[in-house]
């Protein structure tokens, strides 16, 4: 057993025996983080499974060439535009968006591409822009889209530029 | 959400009768690719639930309410940089916040790095995409949330230039 993946298990672990004995000493702010962790947890199994299956899924039948169209080095300034359409249907939140985006950087889309798509995944899902605007206003959210889409953009084509053949598989 | 579901079965489905041995080595990828990531999961489950019960939403009001224009931006930020919170909590939030007679910049500040900028996600991030490249996004992207609350402080005339 590695060094970090030990740390893992004394971490993960030892979080729940600290639940477990809040449970039995009725350590309220024990008791109140295992809610908190229940409720994640609860979140995430009802998003990750099918997030996962779809990635592999994706990694098994979509080929290489197709990504490359639409999100690699050739795909210009449409393949920006295809990663700010996708990111807009993403569920879930960052969490399943890094996966995603892995998924299609290890078939040829391009890291800056990839960027604007995990930036964009964060900003403009449909649902949680509709959520922000009947809560903050029409004008809020049209400002905020209008303003962080191009900075996104930018920043995404500067970052792969740092980056370019440096990260891993 | 159904959308979700029913999408997915459909694709399994379609998948499957495509192929069945693709569609096995398709739930086998999924699997591995599930297992690898777990531990960073983990880790990021048991951190929002501390986060969560260390700063609740009624600090997060308590403080953004007295505090300043410039005072409420960083310290919006910085809520929204350290938690997660779905989009369910947070809007209803921030329109408490607003009502509390909070700034539009700060609560923008606060709902568009709770977006972009994930400290408590940063263990996935780093898994997929490296410690280097994890870090530079995560810093750009505060700088974009306080450029885009900025903006916003324009429009809503809290921010006179």
């Amino acid at each position: 057993m590695s060094k970090s993946k030990f740390f893992d298990v004394f971490l993960v672990s030892g979080f729940f025996i600290f639940l477990f004995v809040s449970l039995i000493t009725d350590f309220s702010p024990g008791i109140t983080i295992g809610g908190n962790f229940i409720d994640f947890v609860k979140s995430m199994l009802t998003i990750l499974p099918i997030a996962f299956i779809l990635i592999g899924l994706f990694e098994v039948w979509v080929e290489r060439k197709t990504v490359e169209k639409y999100f690699g080095d050739a795909s210009g300034i449409r393949g920006y535009i295809w990663a700010i359409i996708l990111s807009s249907t993403t569920v879930g939140g960052a969490y399943v968006a890094f996966p995603v985006a892995h998924a299609l950087y290890k078939k040829g889309a391009k890291l800056s591409i990839i960027l604007t798509y995990i930036g964009s995944s964060a900003l403009t899902r449909i649902p949680m822009t509709i959520f922000e605007a009947s809560f903050l206003g029409l004008k809020f959210s049209v400002i905020r889209l209008l303003v962080s889409i191009p900075l996104v953009i930018l920043s995404s084509v500067f970052i792969g530029r740092l980056f370019k053949n440096k990260i891993r598989d | 959400m159904y959308f979700l579901y029913i999408f997915a079965l459909f694709i399994i489905l379609l998948s499957f009768f495509k192929s069945k041995e693709k569609t096995y080595k398709g739930f086998k990828v999924a699997w591995k690719k599930f297992k690898n990531i777990l531990p960073s999961f983990a880790k990021m489950l048991i951190a929002v639930s501390i986060v969560l019960y260390l700063v609740p939403e009624n600090i997060i009001s308590k403080y953004l309410g007295g505090s300043s224009i410039v005072g409420g931006t960083f310290l919006g930020s910085f809520f929204g940089s350290i938690t997660i919170l779905p989009g369910f909590v947070a809007f209803p939030l921030s329109s408490v916040l607003i009502d509390k007679g909070v700034s539009y910049t700060a609560v923008a500040s606060f709902t568009t790095t709770l977006m972009l900028v994930g400290i408590i996600t940063f263990p996935i991030e780093k898994d997929y995409f490296g410690w280097k490249l994890s870090i530079t996004r995560n810093i750009i992207s505060y700088v974009i949330c306080i450029i885009i609350s900025v903006v916003i402080g324009i429009f809503y005339g809290e921010i006179v230039i």
